[in-house]
């Protein structure tokens, strides 16, 4: 079966319920989305199905046919380059392995909302763990992507 | 180190530390200060060394070799920026790379420089002159050789930005590399160190003209940071390991017959710590742990509950322990002395570091030859050792690749090398066969884990006409450092108390003890380590006793601070910043909490708001701290918002509780750390100082939990007597 990721056509014949995270890491060796939980619980495995972010540790790679899916390595959309910009302007980023899940989720975020309140942002961001604690500089970044995106 | 530093825990660790690196190892002890003979000949990449900590590229780059992992808090940038300021680079052409596992040269000079590990906040603060030498050493080689080449004085020669210029002559870094290289580097004695006034980079705000950011920043927004987990050579295995569910259960007997059944399974074996899986993926080998079918015999094993555990650890509560600390008449003046005597007990309980990268490391093993080793952990020189031994082969035959780390919090920082060992005892069996990555699943971080321990402490003050006259400090807690290798047997681990022992306040009769219990359950350091429960201890008891005498919680500490100038310092500071005395409305209240870790000074002051339900939010929290000499400011801030979040994470949610021995929680949807909703606005405010610099990555964290205690305190007038509390009071 054929699956398309990062706008590369890629052909899946593994086990029906492996997830889409341990395909994408193991076998294409795209090792930015990251492995936090297993259990949809922690966010660090978001990746975009169709725009939406979606935990890869808990979807079958079988159920993707089809779907176009996105990476933080193949994030290029005007939202998820603000959300980069931002990260960089306000270092975000400490140990930096939930950040591929938190910028997939930020870009999704304004992509949908671009002007987003400061409840709006809670709730888009608040799925996400970081243990790092970055949440008060990520709040920062959102609203400053916001800004850069204009 | 600050040299009003009289901290006990520190020394403790230290000799713990050198205990490991010489009788594991076998290891020197000694740090050496001085740079090495540099090699002439450029190494790979056309990279001249300039001592252990320095390469400098014909393609003008500048590399500074870390012996510290980068893990979040901060390193690549810190010590990156010493060397800059010293050799006088421009920052956009400086590089950070993971030095070998090699001591003495890269050991840790706060652990005695016998083992290189990461840990007690001590990175910036043992590397501190150690890096500004290597960098003015290699400054002055490049001026050397630029001065011969120009046959010109070196004194005529200045260094601006990676540029050696006299008069109308320039050349880079890149440029005098090679000549540099073959220069005998100077004596440490002779090296001129720059006048901290004159500093560029250091303690400077970022800009396009100083430090233009985190050094880590870009490979970790775009995926391409490497971590031990992403390590991934051709033909690699994947093993998973199936562990007891009690701490001390053994495998009595196993059925492995459906998990060899699973596509891809490679072998199934036993090691000392339960059963091995090893597979082509991780799925699959997750697929057939679940199939295993195994027996475990208990006979030595925690089969109690917490229930039963806290129920041991009350009653050890009445009778007296090691005392540490006597000031005046000690626990006596409580009993002879006039006024009111009062007594809260305070619970903690287990807790796991759940860093977001769950554990795991790569083993690749040519048998009776050699082994490389790829992982994230604190402590290098360890697991070289343990696997040296466990492999047949010389430390020396080694070699430790260390990735960067996915949050560690001491996990990482084990002194067995727990993950060292059962990855070579899986190495060991394979033999050869093809690499192999041993990982942790989420459920095994939280499940099998190495937990901040439990811990009770019963506080007791008397106050009489307005004044704390007497304060008595006890405490119950499993010992991180007894029980294995490394502990001194009939010598009290007080690294256990640190922050309580040691209480800055200034009242006539102290009295603080400790009485250790013993339990199967792996017990070790996590972010702040005994501070994580004495602070809360001291910090909360405090305003309690405070209230007792009528006293406001900042003037009562004030005036029980005058010998300690530097955490009346943080104290002041984050009052005056958060507006202390402000008239806050009905259902809000405010907390402040002030205490010292690592060396490094830090006062907090929380603001809640407490609904008529009961339930309540943290609003903010205005931090003040002062760790000597900021190398980077914007990274003392996050690691002051990092620390109160992850300390907050535990005061409000995170607990590991037994049932029958086996722990309740699993994964991140029981064992529940804070969420973004759940973090307050941050302020961070840091004293200037010209002190030596300390570290920064654990004394953020102490105060947060007591400042919410005291805030909660003043909004409800009810104490809080167990962590986690919850978002309701």
């Amino acid at each position: 079966m054929k699956l398309t990721i990062n706008g590369k056509e890629t052909e899946y014949a593994g086990a029906k319920d492996r997830p889409l995270l341990w395909y994408i890491r193991e076998d294409l060796k795209l090792t930015g989305t990251k492995y936090g939980c297993g259990v949809a619980a922690c966010g660090a495995c978001t990746v975009l199905v169709d725009g939406v972010p979606t935990r890869s540790c808990s979807t079958p790679a079988s159920a993707m046919e089809g779907r176009k899916i996105t990476t933080i390595e193949g994030l290029d959309s005007k939202a998820g380059k603000a959300v980069q910009q931002a990260w960089t302007e306000l270092d975000v980023v400490q140990c930096g392995w939930c950040q591929s899940g938190q910028i997939l989720t930020a870009a999704a975020l304004l992509t949908k909302t671009p002007k987003p309140t400061e409840q709006q942002i809670t709730d888009g961001m608040t799925g996400n763990l970081c243990r790092c604690a970055t949440y008060h500089r990520i709040r920062g970044a959102v609203a400053r992507a916001s800004e850069i995106m204009g | 180190m600050a040299a009003d530093s009289v901290s006990l825990e520190n020394p403790s660790r230290r000799s713990v530390l050198q205990v490991i690196g010489l009788g594991v190892a076998g290891f020197a002890v000694g740090c050496s200060s001085s740079v090495r003979s540099a090699s002439a000949a450029p190494g790979p990449g056309g990279l001249v060394s300039f001592g252990p900590f320095v390469k400098i590229g014909s393609d003008n780059t500048v590399t500074v070799l870390l012996k510290h992992i980068e893990f979040g808090q901060g390193v690549s940038t810190g010590l990156t920026t010493i060397v800059a300021e010293e050799i006088d680079a421009d920052w956009a052409q400086m590089r950070f790379e993971e030095a070998p596992a090699e001591v003495p040269t890269y050991g840790n000079g706060a652990f005695g420089g016998a083992v290189q590990g990461t840990g007690g906040s001590t990175a910036i603060a043992n590397s501190w002159m150690q890096l500004r030498q290597a960098g003015a050493a290699a400054r002055a080689m490049l001026v050397s050789a630029a001065a011969a080449r120009w046959k010109v004085d070196p004194a005529s020669c200045t260094v601006s930005r990676g540029v050696v210029s006299s008069g109308s002559k320039k050349a880079t870094f890149g440029d005098l590399a090679l000549d540099a290289g073959k220069l005998t580097p100077p004596s440490v004695k002779s090296l001129k160190l720059k006048n901290p006034a004159n500093f560029r980079l250091i303690g400077k705000e970022k800009s396009a003209n100083t430090v233009t950011g985190r050094a880590d920043t870009p490979a970790k927004i775009n995926g391409t940071a490497q971590y031990a987990l992403d390590y991934h050579p051709e033909g690699l295995l994947v093993a998973l390991v199936a562990r007891s569910p009690r701490w001390g259960g053994k495998v009595a007997s196993v059925d492995d017959g459906a998990a060899r059944a699973v596509k891809g399974v490679h072998d199934v074996f036993q090691i000392s710590n339960g059963v091995a899986v090893v597979a082509t993926d991780y799925w699959a080998a997750k697929t057939a742990r679940d199939a295993l079918k195994i027996t475990w015999d208990d006979s030595a094993a925690e089969k109690r509950s917490s229930d039963a555990m806290f129920a041991d650890y009350r009653k050890l509560l009445e009778k007296p322990g090691f005392e540490a600390r006597k000031e005046g008449k000690g626990a006596a003046a409580l009993t002879s002395g006039s006024g009111k005597v009062f007594t809260v007990d305070f619970s903690f309980p287990y807790l796991a570091h759940a860093p977001m990268e769950p554990m795991s490391c790569t083993v690749d093993f040519v048998p009776g030859e050699r082994c490389v080793f790829h992982s994230g952990s604190q402590m290098p020189t360890v697991d070289q050792a343990v696997l040296a031994a466990t492999l047949g082969l010389q430390p020396s035959q080694v070699k430790i690749v260390t990735m960067l780390a996915g949050g560690s919090f001491g996990r990482k920082a084990t002194p067995d090398g727990d993950l060292a060992t059962e990855a070579a005892q899986i190495a060991k069996h394979l033999n050869g066969a093809a690499p192999v990555k041993l990982m942790w699943s989420r459920e095994d971080d939280v499940r099998s884990g190495k937990y901040r321990p439990m811990t009770m402490h019963r506080m007791t003050a008397q106050v009489n006409e307005g004044k704390i006259e007497s304060w008595t400090d006890r405490t119950v807690i499993q010992s991180i450092m007894d029980g294995t290798p490394f502990g001194t047997p009939g010598k009290p681990d007080i690294s256990a108390i640190e922050g309580g022992h040691d209480i800055p306040y200034t009242i006539p009769n102290i009295s603080v003890d400790v009485t250790f219990v013993k339990s199967p359950v792996t017990v070790l350091w996590w972010r702040s380590v005994g501070h994580t429960h004495t602070a809360f201890a001291k910090e909360h008891f405090f305003d309690l006793a405070a209230k007792e005498a009528g006293l406001d919680p900042l003037k009562a500490r004030q005036s029980l601070l005058a010998k300690s100038p530097r955490l009346l310092g943080v104290l002041n500071l984050a009052a005056e910043k958060a507006g202390w005395g402000a008239p806050l409305p009905a259902g809000r209240g405010r907390g402040i909490a002030v205490h010292k870790a690592f060396d490094t000074y830090v006062a907090e002051v929380a603001e809640v708001t407490v609904k008529p339900n009961g339930t309540f939010s943290i609003d903010r929290v205005v931090c003040a701290v002062d760790c000597g000499i900021v190398v980077n400011p914007d990274i003392v801030r996050a690691q002051m918002e990092g620390g109160i979040g992850y300390g907050l994470s535990a005061a409000l949610g995170e607990q590991i509780t037994l049932k029958d021995g086996v722990p309740v929680q699993t994964n991140f949807y029981d064992y529940a750390p804070l969420r973004l909703a759940q973090m307050p606005k941050i302020e961070v405010y840091i004293v200037p100082s010209s002190e030596a610099p300390t570290g920064v990555g654990e004394p953020g964290l102490p105060p947060a939990a007591p400042a919410v205690a005291n805030a909660l305190l003043a909004a409800t007038g009810k104490t809080v007597h167990t962590l986690p509390m919850g978002m309701k009071i």
